[in-house]
């Protein structure tokens, strides 16, 4: 695979115009890649799911090479319908259009931006394949005071061109004080199997709001990785929805880090999974001073073959007294062949502080069906008037009511 | 001569031979077949155990030590620690309580164990460990008159080999981890106990373990056995004196509970933790584990941890049988330096398996207390259940408690539930009890109490007196 990764990034960098501090930047990202190779089991992280064996399996040799000097036609039918929205389309691992034709284009300004050396220390070699690989890295500054008038939805498209191959975006939001963005991920349909690796950035300044849906709805066997890094400031908040269920892995990482006082981290999750489909949202949550909030509540349903993880940490540094941190997972196994596992983890060193976690796993409730069951519905609608209430309370942590109506609709909720 | 007394002479010769001047006998420092060979000698096995502990010794050799846990602590050389240690006195073993050593008893007394005292009023066997080798057993005639055995290891290797043979290692295998290896490779002596089929144990079976001669690493084997329809309560209990350096202590415990058998574990170990600064104390790194064996067979481990610099254990339950039950209580308590890492593993392979497990965390100082445990329903593990609760206190800012559970589902059948809280004593608490007359340390004693009431009320009697002193005792002068 090392070869492939080299030569693979060889033929990038001649097709491709790279500045030379960038190319030796980037080189140093496939180095430490090459040297750590993808996380498998024996990482602590990566304990219950194995990207590195499940790629093996599903796509077998994966492709690091993409040609950037083509260019894709979007196909209009992928966007959403109903909603008067913003658009970032992702295509083929390329960014094929912007367009924010609705806000105030002296509020927001989007520059392709030069990677700086060592911002980010994760410790996840997936993250330095992503800079290693990545085309272009896109800044987007919402400026001091605006709220943009509609969401804007990045769709994340492949057409059938592309096979077996790893993509890779890179995005970085900042959001100057008193801003407000929501931003929807929507994931369409595909047949084909790709890896597709997702790296945002974002910057929270004072009392900003980010709200970000991941909607992974459509069945696809592309395989997944998302990573959301969000610094916080003083008073900002940050919404974090994933509704997982449409790719064949898909692994939800996301890192808060509250740095400023009354700060917030909400992360709402759904994992609703089918055949061999094997998904999982890891969350970390930095208490870092006084005064912060988080909380979580990730809601699982597994049918045949599938599997699920949640791995949840909540950090309170020494410093961050009187933080509030909540974790909830709860999981429905609807076959004897799904699995669920989580690790809801607290690691405190503060003593005035409020912190649980709790995680509950089981079969739906034979009570409650035989309750509906003998006022007429049929046993196949009693389940899923079950599943549906267990998952409309995920949905209903929702606090932007036009998004709340979308994503109803795409699930199929009804209240 | 024998050839025993032969293996000492020629090891008298040894560089590093015996240091006989504080009436210890201890093989040469290091870590090696030879080692191996002369405690085996020394004890008198018969060579399929030898045999045990080259295999052990063998598949050591291929292993690393873990290094994932938590609380680190500076890397042990194994070649720097004498294996094998005895009291002088044993080579002519006493017959009676008053035939000991003075100078042992003097120091159980110290230690506020009043051994014939403790067996006399208290109705309990007592199985004292001095170092490594077991000094007396008391109650046996009454034991014996059940069919009861318990005695120590060496001497169950000599008399019943076949159900040491038969039961040793098959809960905790060879091939198991480090110092579960280690361990089996090098253990010196421990209890060991066999219920027959049908018996209710009449009296508590109990062990205090002591650590003496420094440099030395204790490695006990401790093997329970309860036959069908059986019944035992064990005590472990532990205290040590005062020493400067760390001390590795890696024991074994196999709990096996046939078809209806119950086992009930005790431990209240409040070894030497290290002096305010850290300095010192003991490592506690024990392997514990139970198999329900046989169908509606239920195992109870019940810990108190006050002691030790570094405490990285997790007692945990394989619930083969069908029907069977594993439980967990815990306290553990971390004070100035101390570092715990410690929680159960529940693994559920029977149908209709049931768990529960009860931990509370107390960090106070510059402490750190992890809870670690795992939860795992197999996909045959039908209609188990599984109940967890940990709570973690903290007093002060500098210390920290973490919960690390890990849950895996793999029987749709089986429901699991787990929740954890951490917080603080109040502020309103500790105002009532000051308003009704208590002292700050009284207060928090007692409301630390009433926080671990759940765990302390799954003690014996005996214990649980002792348990609550000790609780009060561990986190003196932790406020203010």
């Amino acid at each position: 695979m090392n070869e492939q990764l080299q030569s693979d990034f060889d033929k990038i960098i001649n097709t491709s115009k790279v500045s030379k501090k960038e190319v030796s930047l980037k080189k140093a990202f496939l180095k430490k890649f090459i040297e750590n190779g993808f996380p498998n089991r024996k990482h602590e992280d990566w304990k219950f799911l194995d990207i590195s064996q499940i790629i093996k399996k599903n796509i077998g040799n994966l492709s690091f090479f993409n040609d950037y000097s083509l260019t894709n036609k979007v196909d209009p039918t992928i966007f959403v319908n109903g909603l008067e929205h913003n658009k970032i389309v992702f295509l083929n691992g390329k960014i094929e259009k912007i367009d924010f034709s609705y806000e105030d284009q002296n509020k927001i300004e989007i520059n392709e931006e030069i990677e700086k050396d060592n911002t980010f220390d994760f410790k996840n070699s997936l993250i330095d394949l992503n800079r290693a690989f990545t085309n272009k890295v896109l800044k987007v500054l919402i400026k001091k005071n605006y709220s943009l008038k509609k969401p804007l939805i990045i769709y994340h498209s492949i057409n059938d061109k592309i096979n077996s191959k790893n993509i890779n975006l890179r995005l970085d939001f900042e959001l100057e004080q008193n801003s407000c963005l929501r931003l929807v991920d929507f994931f369409s349909k595909s047949t084909n199997k790709n890896f597709v690796n997702i790296f945002y950035n974002f910057d929270l300044k004072k009392d900003s709001i980010l709200k970000n849906y991941k909607l992974d709805k459509f069945r696809n066997n592309n395989l997944v990785y998302s990573f959301n890094n969000i610094e916080q400031d003083s008073n900002s908040v940050s919404e974090t929805f994933v509704l997982s269920s449409g790719s064949d892995y898909f692994k939800n990482e996301i890192n808060s880090d509250l740095k400023g006082e009354y700060s917030s981290a909400f992360i709402n999750g759904i994992l609703s999974l089918k055949e061999n489909q094997q998904h999982e949202i890891r969350s970390t949550i930095n208490h870092l001073v006084e005064n912060t909030k988080s909380y979580q509540l990730i809601k699982s349903v597994l049918g045949k073959n599938s599997k699920s993880a949640y791995q949840g940490r909540i950090f309170v540094n020494s410093k961050a007294q009187k933080t509030d941190g909540y974790q909830l997972s709860k999981a429905i196994l609807l076959d004897e062949t799904s699995e669920f596992n989580a690790k809801p983890e607290l690691e405190i060193y503060a003593d005035d502080v409020k912190c649980s976690h709790g995680s509950a796993s089981g079969s739906l409730n034979e009570n409650s069906i035989f309750y509906l069951m003998s006022r007429g519905l049929n046993y196949q609608h009693a389940k899923e008037l079950l599943i549906n209430g267990f998952l409309l309370d995920v949905v209903e942590k929702i606090t932007d009511p036009e998004i709340k109506i979308l994503i109803k609709n795409i699930v199929g909720l009804k209240e | 001569m024998d050839t025993r007394e032969k293996d000492i002479e020629k090891l008298k010769d040894y560089k590093y031979g015996f240091t006989t001047d504080i009436e210890n006998i201890k093989a040469p420092k290091g870590l090696n077949e030879d080692v191996i060979k002369f405690i085996s000698n020394i004890k008198e096995e018969p060579q399929w155990m030898l045999d045990f502990r080259l295999k052990a010794y063998e598949r050591l050799k291929l292993l690393k030590e873990p290094n994932w846990q938590k609380p680190k602590y500076p890397k042990i050389d194994y070649q720097d620690l004498y294996y094998y240690s005895a009291p002088k006195s044993m080579n002519d073993k006493p017959k009676s309580l008053d035939e000991l050593d003075p100078k042992l008893l003097e120091t159980y007394k110290k230690l506020g164990i009043p051994l014939q005292e403790q067996a006399r009023l208290n109705g309990i066997a007592v199985d004292a460990v001095f170092d490594s080798v077991s000094v007396a057993t008391t109650f046996k005639g009454e034991l014996t008159k059940h069919g009861i055995i318990f005695c120590s290891m060496s001497e169950a290797i000599q008399k019943h080999p076949e159900l040491v043979k038969k039961y040793l290692g098959t809960v905790i295998p060879i091939t198991d981890h480090f110092f579960a290896t280690l361990n089996s490779a090098v253990f010196t002596d421990g209890s060991f106990v066999y219920i027959p089929e049908g018996v209710k144990c009449p009296m508590e079976l109990s062990t205090y373990f002591r650590i003496n001669a420094s440099q030395t690493g204790q490695f006990e084997r401790t093997l329970i056995i309860a036959d069908k329809g059986s019944y035992v309560s064990y005590l472990e209990g532990c205290t040590a004196p005062m020493r400067d350096e760390n001390q590795l202590h890696a024991a074994n415990v196999e709990l096996v509970a046939l078809d209806n058998a119950e086992i009930k574990y005790s431990t209240v170990q409040n070894w030497y933790p290290g002096d305010e600064n850290g300095k010192g104390g003991i490592y506690n790194f024990v392997t514990k584990r139970g198999l329900c064996k046989g169908k509606n067979s239920k195992i109870s481990w019940t810990q108190v941890e006050t002691g030790s610099a570094i405490t990285w254990k997790y007692p945990s339950c394989i619930l083969k049988g069908d029907n069977s039950i594993g439980e967990f209580y815990s306290i553990a308590i971390t004070n100035n330096h101390q570092k715990a890492d410690t929680g159960t593993k529940m693994i559920h392979l029977g149908k209709n398996t049931k768990s529960k497990i009860i931990s509370k965390g107390i960090s106070a100082g510059f402490s750190d207390m992890t809870y670690r445990g795992l939860v795992d329903v197999n996909s045959k593990a039908k209609n188990s259940n599984n109940y967890t609760q940990c709570d973690s206190l903290l007093m002060g800012n500098n210390c920290g408690a973490h919960t690390v559970p890990y849950i895996k589902n793999k029987n749709f059948d089986s429901n699991i539930a787990h929740e954890a809280t951490t917080s603080k004593i109040s502020e309103e608490q500790l105002h009532y009890c000051q308003q009704r007359g208590l002292n700050p340390e009284e207060a928090v004693g007692l409301i630390v109490n009433g926080f671990c009431k759940e765990v302390l009320q799954q003690l014996p009697m005996e214990f649980a007196v002792e348990a609550q002193k000790l609780v009060g005792i561990s986190l003196e002068g932790s406020v203010g």
